[in-house]
């Protein structure tokens, strides 16, 4: 067995008594105490995740703008005004997903992406012959030397604020999905961006690996609760955002993941994958499912990769869980084109077919429960 | 982590306590319940109902998965802890008071299989 890696926070999760998880090669912090109650605290106050273990790279050189029109499904081009961050998949030239990642635009010259850790190594070999191919000439530098804190929930930017008050005044009105840079703070050189994984506000805070351990232990002076892998899970399910690796990966389309509004099919560009996009079309629906109760009790938990029956054919669920805001179990299902939200579907639990109902994502934003059956 | 002297155990990690009625009450212990999680779903099986030592005959979900839990020894149950399947999450706060099922056991089984506490400890490397 390969030594798992750990983030430069890992001892202080430890010193937290944290449960500790193989995730994806890195030694990570499942749960701190009880994960539901670290789910309550991001949906209702302030919440924080190392996810150190995913990783930040930089792009620099003059064609930058243009290696990033071929790169990726979504359009580069809504990224004119410095800060603004995009989101979208990577794809293979059959139109698979690679991975999905954030990238910020700081200027002509200068982009960064952030990735997932699974899959942060196959991704940089991809830039890099995407690179040499297209002669685009850029460097491109993965930057192992930054950790990233995610603080999210409706008071996260409040306590932020306490943490860093002169980044308050430049940040206090960017829209969600932008980012700032301060080269010269008490932590270091720090990027700060209204962006998260979890469906509440708050910045996903990117800072030196040397600093990172001060700055988590001074938002946790202000009351922000250390969240692990597991409520980081609850979360993401709650806001229907997609997990890599389990809701898609190199052999589905992001048109059968819930991830049409991201490819650009509308300008002209040619992008890596899109040609196979094209004559694949879209061949199933992203769903999501809450497990419907019998005398106010539910038969199980809907998880991963239980069958999903419908009149028009089985389907399978992609994510599931228990979530802790509804009190009820829902799941993302890939599921035949025609199943769509306000049908009953069956699924299969320990051999028994129990009703779900179909319903539009998310099921979760901004501490309100937006779906229901 | 809690592990009573006074209760047998199991390598599947249920605990199993013999009544004066020679009845066995069985639930999961603590480390069981520490690693599972937040646990918010039980089914139980129904008295009257007929188990082999091993067979799985409940399940326990925490949000993070789903877990088996085993027959300890052969014989037919005579009572479930329906109580808990409106409060799950009992067994985490009590794991050694939140009883699942009560087996009366067959007139051949043997419990020479459970653990002592001290086994029980070992096996999970305390």
């Amino acid at each position: 067995m390969t030594e798992l890696q750990h983030t430069p926070l890992h001892a202080a999760h430890l010193a937290l008594n944290a449960r500790m998880v193989d995730f994806g090669g890195w030694d990570m912090p499942v749960n701190y105490g009880s994960q539901i109650d670290e789910h309550h605290a991001v949906r209702t106050d302030a919440g924080m995740f190392d996810v150190s273990h995913m990783r930040v790279v930089d792009f620099n050189g003059d064609a930058v703008r243009d290696f990033f029109k071929l790169a990726i499904a979504n359009n580069v081009d809504k990224l004119t005004v410095p800060g603004k961050a995009l989101y979208s998949c990577l794809l293979n030239s059959n139109g698979g997903v690679i991975d999905d990642l954030i990238v910020y635009y700081f200027a002509e010259d200068h982009f960064r992406v952030v990735v997932n850790a699974s899959t942060a190594e196959k991704d940089i070999e991809w830039f890099g012959q995407l690179n040499a191919e297209g002669e685009f000439g850029l460097s491109i530098t993965p930057r192992r030397d930054l950790a990233i804190v995610a603080v999210q929930g409706p008071n996260a930017r409040e306590k932020t604020w306490q943490v860093l008050p002169d980044t308050r005044a430049a940040t206090e009105s960017i829209k969600p999905f932008n980012a700032v840079r301060f080269p010269s703070t008490p932590f270091g050189e720090l990027m700060l961006a209204r962006t998260g994984y979890t469906g509440e506000d708050g910045f996903e805070i990117v800072v030196p690996a040397t600093h990172v351990e001060a700055l988590w232990n001074a938002l946790k002076a202000q009351g922000v609760k250390p969240a692990g892998l597991g409520a980081r899970d609850t979360l993401r399910l709650e806001a229907g955002m997609n997990l890599y690796g389990q809701d898609m990966d190199e052999h589905v389309s992001p048109l059968d993941a819930g991830l049409a509004w991201t490819v650009d099919l509308k300008t002209s560009r040619d992008f890596v994958g899109r040609s196979a996009l094209e004559a694949h079309g879209s061949k199933a629906n992203f769903v999501g499912l809450i497990l419907r109760k019998e005398d106010g009790r539910a038969g199980g938990v809907l998880r991963a990769h239980q069958k999903v029956v419908t009149p028009l054919g089985d389907g399978e669920i992609t994510s599931g869980t228990f979530s802790p805001t509804m009190q009820e179990s829902i799941a993302f299902a890939r599921v035949p084109a025609g199943v769509n939200p306000g049908d009953t579907v069956h699924v299969v639990i320990r051999d028994k077919q129990l009703p779900a109902s179909v319903v539009k994502l998310p099921f979760v934003r901004n501490g309100k429960v937006l779906a229901s059956l | 982590m809690s592990i009573p002297a006074e209760l047998k155990y199991t390598e599947s990690h249920e605990w199993v306590r013999t009544e004066a009625d020679g009845t066995l009450t069985i639930g999961i212990t603590d480390h069981a319940q520490e690693a599972l999680g937040d646990i918010v779903f039980i089914e139980l099986p129904a008295a009257g109902k007929t188990v082999a030592a091993g067979d799985a005959i409940a399940v326990i979900e925490s949000v993070k998965a789903a877990s088996d839990i085993y027959a300890p020894v052969s014989g037919e149950i005579v009572a479930a802890n329906d109580a808990l399947a409106a409060t799950p999450d009992q067994v985490n706060g009590a794991p050694y008071d939140s009883w699942l099922f009560k087996i009366k056991p067959a007139g051949d089984a043997s419990l020479d299989k459970l653990l002592d506490a001290e086994g029980y400890g070992k096996s999970i490397g305390e």
